[in-house]
């Protein structure tokens, strides 16, 4: 219970561990026809941890997220939201999520402002209460202007932020974001990733997928690479990288020759690198240092490159 | 946050819908009006003498009908979009009953439609339609109208619900106005085809058209009104089944 109301403050158990995961899953298995969807997915996210499941398409992601929004069941394995369990206890954990999926299920005939009315109302507030905290919400994801304009005129931004905005009318502890940004352009993602940003520190849980590996980087506390249905790595985006390699020296060679070589982040190694150089006589032009990036990782991790294409639905 | 409150946001959603598609509303209503000018005026005079009477009398309860059920057929691609564009996906993730989506689109179909029903009648009555119903048969033609257009929309929120694309959850609209060609709507059943003869006789449509007639002209025929009150009822309980199971299942994908 200690959850439900405060996402702020998760009651911490003795060891000084959260009492209670906000997302946890063990042996998640789904199939669809002879395809396995997800095969043996665990996971165990903290209360107000930002949580990224990286993944290329058909990875499984959308499915697992199907599975912990109560839309679909598991074949086998269980889930829970903040202990309530997904399967036996729906309802409940109806009431602790939000969901903004792929394709912004808003209504196009109707305005910003009606929209978030009536899933207010739904909710079971009143008119009055509905459209305070429509306008709040139109406010705090700047739509405000677009108050009054009708959804089916909005631009794909517009409609995701209203999306996001819809979900969070009765300010859930866990919100799942199924690719936020595919699809956007820049400036929309950066939004975008603003709003997940807030959400974090009013601490709440965010769980989302991408297919992006630096939204990943950026937004993440941790990130689980899924792949063909199963989670081949997870940590932070620094643990990920580190898996991966340590960082490396790129130096270009008078003659033009680029050569790698690999260091610890030691400055003694760098000095010792340049120095051998200097002595073998040959002159270097510029140098820079690489660290691995989330792509290096993803490459190491999973046998092929992340795909960055959009969703062919 | 019990059902009822829930249904009743989205009838007013559904409600809404209509009101800022009058384009589809306008069809709805001109379409049937048209097809009745159409008869009315183009082979009226040779009609006249068919069905031993006034045509437009004669006609006006099958074009009632044409419309309810043209207008309710837009139930079909309405429940689809909602299905096929994530609309009930987020219903289904929120604490509420997600059915009530359905219920909004069913009772809202049965308010337009009366309305634009009644629209068609006074077009009918500048024809030259002349009901002669008490009170009482008019509260019957009113509840029996309701009904067709109640179970009519069932069936077409099954179909918009099975339908795999807007083509397919469009086409309801194309049965919904040729299927009274094959009632009494236009012809009575002794001039039809033989083949047709056994079919129209017997199909539900025709009984709620004679019904509508009989009670129109202030001469309801107790037997008919009977058995045009029996199909109503088998076919929409299995209408609603079936969209409740359907609506169910399109939840597992």
């Amino acid at each position: 219970m200690t959850t439900r109301t405060a996402p702020h403050g998760a009651a911490l158990a003795s060891d000084g561990r959260p009492a209670q995961p906000a997302i946890a899953a063990s042996g998640l298995r789904k199939r669809y026809g002879d395809r396995e969807v997800l095969a043996g997915v665990d996971l165990d996210i903290p209360p107000g941890q930002v949580f990224a499941l990286l993944g290329p398409n058909g990875a499984g992601k959308t499915t697992l997220i199907r599975i912990l929004t109560t839309l679909t069941g598991p074949d086998a394995g269980t889930a829970a939201v903040l202990g309530h369990d997904l399967v036996r206890a729906p309802a409940r954990v109806r009431k602790l999520i939000s969901v903004t999926g792929q394709y912004a299920s808003v209504d196009e005939e109707l305005t910003g402002m009606e929209n978030l009315v009536m899933i207010g109302r739904l909710l079971g507030r009143r008119k009055r209460a509905a459209a305070e905290r429509a306008e709040e919400l139109l406010a705090e994801f700047d739509l405000a202007d677009a108050a009054k304009r009708r959804v089916g005129l909005y631009s794909g931004g517009m409609r995701r932020r209203l999306d996001l905005a819809a979900g969070l009318i009765d300010a859930p502890p866990v919100i799942f974001l199924d690719e936020p940004t595919t699809g956007m352009d820049t400036r929309s993602r950066g939004a975008l990733w603003n709003v997940v940003a807030r959400l974090a520190s009013q601490g709440r849980t965010v769980f989302l997928t991408t297919q992006y590996l630096e939204e990943a980087d950026a937004l993440a506390d941790r990130i689980a690479v899924l792949d063909r249905g199963a989670i081949v790595a997870s940590g932070s985006a620094a643990e990920l990288k580190r898996r991966v390699g340590t960082e490396s020296i790129e130096l270009v060679l008078d003659d033009g020759t680029v050569v790698r070589e690999t260091t610890d982040g030691d400055p003694e190694r760098l000095r010792e690198v340049l120095n051998r150089y200097h002595r073998e006589g040959r002159a270097v032009r510029t140098y820079a240092v690489k660290t691995p990036t989330l792509d290096d990782a993803f490459l190491t991790l999973t046998g092929h490159a992340a795909t960055t294409e959009e969703s062919p639905r | 946050m019990t059902a009822l409150p829930a249904s009743i946001v989205f009838t007013r959603r559904s409600v809404v819908h209509s009101l800022r598609n009058l384009d589809s509303l306008v069809t709805a209503i001109v379409a049937p009006v048209a097809i009745m000018l159409l008869f009315v005026t183009v082979f009226g005079a040779a009609l006249d003498t068919t069905v031993g009477g006034a045509y437009a009398d004669y006609v006006t309860p099958g074009v009632m009908l044409l419309c309810a059920g043209f207008g309710a057929a837009l139930t079909a691609t309405a429940i689809h979009a909602d299905v096929s564009k994530g609309f009930v996906e987020r219903l289904r993730t929120m604490p509420i009953r997600a059915s009530g989506v359905i219920f909004g689109h069913v009772f809202a179909s049965v308010l337009r439609n009366l309305v634009s029903t009644a629209a068609v009648m006074l077009v009918a009555v500048a024809l030259g339609f002349r009901p002669t119903a008490s009170p009482a048969q008019w509260i019957g033609i009113a509840g029996l109208l309701a009904a067709y257009i109640l179970v009519f929309t069932l069936i077409a929120a099954a179909w918009g619900l099975a339908a795999k694309s807007v083509d397919s959850a469009g086409m309801f609209s194309f049965i919904a106005l040729f299927l009274p060609y094959l009632s009494t709507a236009f012809i009575p059943v002794e001039r039809l085809p033989d083949f047709l003869e056994g079919f129209a006789a017997h199909q539900p449509l025709t009984l709620v058209i004679e019904s509508l007639r009989g009670l129109a002209t202030g001469e309801p025929d107790t037997a008919t009104l009977l058995r045009a009150g029996i199909w109503l009822a088998a076919l929409g309980l299995a209408a609603a089944i079936l969209t409740t199971t359907l609506f169910r299942r399109a939840a597992k994908r």
